[in-house]
């Protein structure tokens, strides 16, 4: 690689070789012309898609929001009339319900099951890598595939998970006619996919603790445990609020996996049962050409997101202070 | 290349020495009888703790195999069937062959769309990424912000109405441009990209590329690409598994003849087949087959990108 780094400095020769005053003078113009503009240029293509698929479609929910919009139809004004709506309408708020149980019961296990992995995995073992790659082997499945496979599991009279709660004299449970069941079943696929991996960014963080902290921490007396619990977790307080962030933000757009647990639809189970407000929003525009209240439910979204995030950093920032 | 990765892996402990990943430590094994040092070894709990959650990893996939090989009845069977049985062919067959299923075609659009939105994001990121990190320009720092915020949030979610509404004013459902032109936009990529050319492409290359006469776009393709190869690769994997995993938006925009894999697996589970548990697992095993290439073959790199990506938060 060395070779190829060594050979671009040589090809344009500068210098004394080219000719006259003004020749010189051109290039030297060119070449401040390079420095000053070559920078927007490299970063222009990005900002450009960005402006066209993230800003403008940012914007223009706002001005749908604001309007009865349907499809290939009157736009009509309605000011801030979708927004009142959503915020008394029972389904809506079923929906942020799901959302956030489901969120809840799926990231806080989840997180600490990974940091127990991690723990695990930070100890001296042969094989390492070939651990590291059986705990993230469910990255190679999809969303859809996982979901597909836990729907099955989750069958009301042939499905594993009642068979085994049968066999302890439990069941059958029907989860998807239910809230809690259908949050517990959904939560479960979460976790499996994404355990492994939040699995592996503790253990990435692990390997940065200086061992002089547990060596002094051990001469005090400090049992393993308390070490895990008074030095480990502190110590990666700035990844566990990184992980929690992208979960608050993955967990709150929830929409693959109670989607196809109800085969497919939008509706999350008859009564809306298990229905996140992804789903809810799909459902207003695709099924009931509702575009601008699906805006605004997106917005209301928006800002529960950015809400959610700033109190789980407020609560993982608190446990910083109470140590 | 896969030392590349390694060594870039490693690179953020260069800074701290404190830092090596203590399971490397094989030399250390003089320090084991001071205190403390126990706390590095593996117990039999650690083990118990590990094969549980590769347990529970693998029975998922592992009973999808079972299933996909087997016929419908197997699957509704009590006690349930523990090995793979001999109809995976048979059930490949059908799967690939039924033209209600449309899984071909959602394999090659897949494959279209993933690879364009890894090639591209791959090069917007390579050119942004050398751009933050190596040039000197107004406004650097505020859009670097910019770039940092659409990391966080995936905006294609958030906008989901008007993107939609974007589409059809344009004509542009049931295209494939339409799934692939707005998952261009990865913050992700960016910041991964000018985090790696900090530390892989000395400023002094760049300005001896410069003195000799080198304009800005033949040091990006001559001095920044070979520089940031390992990097590329590992942004590519991810980004090619992230896109071959889309599924909300492609099933709004595309139509039910024409769909990406995902959505195929979808109508797979709605269609005729919706009771056919061994049609099902056949086509959602075809759908992960290549990711499970992917993550053979790539693994180490894949777990090496994961963790920097971590360690660099």
């Amino acid at each position: 690689m060395t070779g190829r780094l060594a050979a671009p400095p040589h090809p344009a020769p500068a210098g004394p070789v080219a000719g006259t005053p003004a020749a010189l003078r051109r290039r030297y113009r060119l070449a401040r012309l390079d420095i000053k503009a070559s920078p927007y240029l490299f970063v222009s293509p990005y900002f450009l898609l960005f402006a066209l698929f993230g800003l403008f479609p940012l914007g223009f929910t706002v001005w749908v929001s604001l309007h009865r919009w349907r499809l290939a139809g009157e736009k009509e004004w309605v000011g801030l009339d979708n927004f009142s709506f959503l915020l008394t309408y029972g389904p809506f708020w079923n929906s942020v319900v799901n959302t956030v149980a489901m969120f809840v019961i799926a990231t806080v296990p989840q997180l600490l099951a990974a940091l127990l992995i991690a723990n695990a995995l930070n100890r001296r073992m042969r094989g390492q890598l070939v651990w590291r790659l059986a705990i993230l082997a469910p990255m190679v499945t999809s969303v859809v595939a996982v979901a597909v496979v836990f729907n099955q599991l989750y069958g009301l009279r042939y499905g594993m998970v009642n068979w085994l709660l049968g066999l302890v004299g439990i069941g059958p449970i029907d989860w998807r006619a239910d809230s809690l069941p259908a949050w517990l079943a959904i939560s479960s696929m979460v976790d499996w996919r994404w355990t492994g991996y939040n699995a592996m960014i503790y253990l990435a963080a692990m390997q940065f603790i200086p061992r002089d902290l547990y060596e002094a921490a051990a001469i005090d007396g400090a049992s393993p445990r308390r070490q895990f619990w008074s030095i480990t977790v502190p110590q990666l307080r700035p990844v566990i609020i990184f992980t929690v962030f992208v979960s608050t933000i993955g967990g709150l757009l929830l929409f693959t996996e109670p989607m196809m647990f109800d085969n497919g639809r939008f509706r999350g189970g008859s009564t809306g049962q298990f229905q996140t407000t992804t789903m809810f929003i799909v459902e207003l525009f695709r099924d009931r050409n509702n575009y601008g209240m699906a805006a605004a439910a997106a917005w209301i979204l928006f800002a529960l997101i950015i809400i959610a995030a700033t109190v789980n950093y407020l609560i993982v920032h608190r446990i910083r202070g109470s140590r | 290349m896969t030392t590349g990765i390694t060594a870039a892996t490693s690179r953020p402990g260069a800074a701290a020495p404190a830092a090596t990943p203590p399971a490397r430590r094989r030399g250390g094994r003089g320090r084991r009888s001071r205190a403390g040092s126990h706390q590095w070894e593996a117990t039999p709990l650690t083990r118990l703790t590990l094969i549980v959650a590769i347990a529970l990893s693998f029975f998922p996939l592992w009973w999808m195999i079972v299933i996909a090989s087997r016929t419908n009845a197997d699957a509704t069977r009590f006690p349930p069937p523990i090995l793979p049985g001999g109809n995976l062919w048979n059930n490949l067959r059908t799967a690939l062959s039924d033209p209600s299923s449309h899984l071909v075609t959602g394999l090659v659009n897949s494959f279209i769309v993933a690879s364009t939105v890894t090639f591209g994001v791959v090069a917007i990121s390579t050119m942004a990424g050398f751009a933050f990190a190596k040039l000197r320009f107004r406004g650097r720092s505020a859009l670097l912000v910019v770039v940092l915020l659409t990391m966080a949030v995936p905006l294609q979610h958030i906008g989901i109405v008007p993107l939609y509404i974007m589409m059809v004013e344009l004509g542009w459902t049931n295209t494939l441009h339409a799934v692939i032109l707005p998952f261009l936009v990865n913050g992700f990529g960016i910041f991964l990209m000018r985090q790696y050319a900090l530390q892989a492409v000395p400023d002094s290359l760049v300005e001896a590329a410069r003195t000799d006469g080198a304009n800005t776009a033949r040091i990006y393709w001559n001095v920044v690409l070979p520089a940031l190869r390992p990097g590329m690769a590992v942004l590519a994997l991810l980004t090619f598994m992230l896109n071959w995993n889309e599924f909300l938006w492609p099933l709004l925009v595309l139509d039910a003849d024409n769909p990406t894999v995902q959505v195929a697996i979808r109508q797979l589970q709605q269609s005729n087949y919706s009771a056919d548990f061994a049609m099902l697992f056949t086509g959602t095993l075809i759908s992960i087959l290549p990711l499970v290439v992917i993550f053979v073959a790539f693994g180490k790199q894949i777990i090496g990108g994961i963790m920097e990506g971590a360690v660099r938060q």
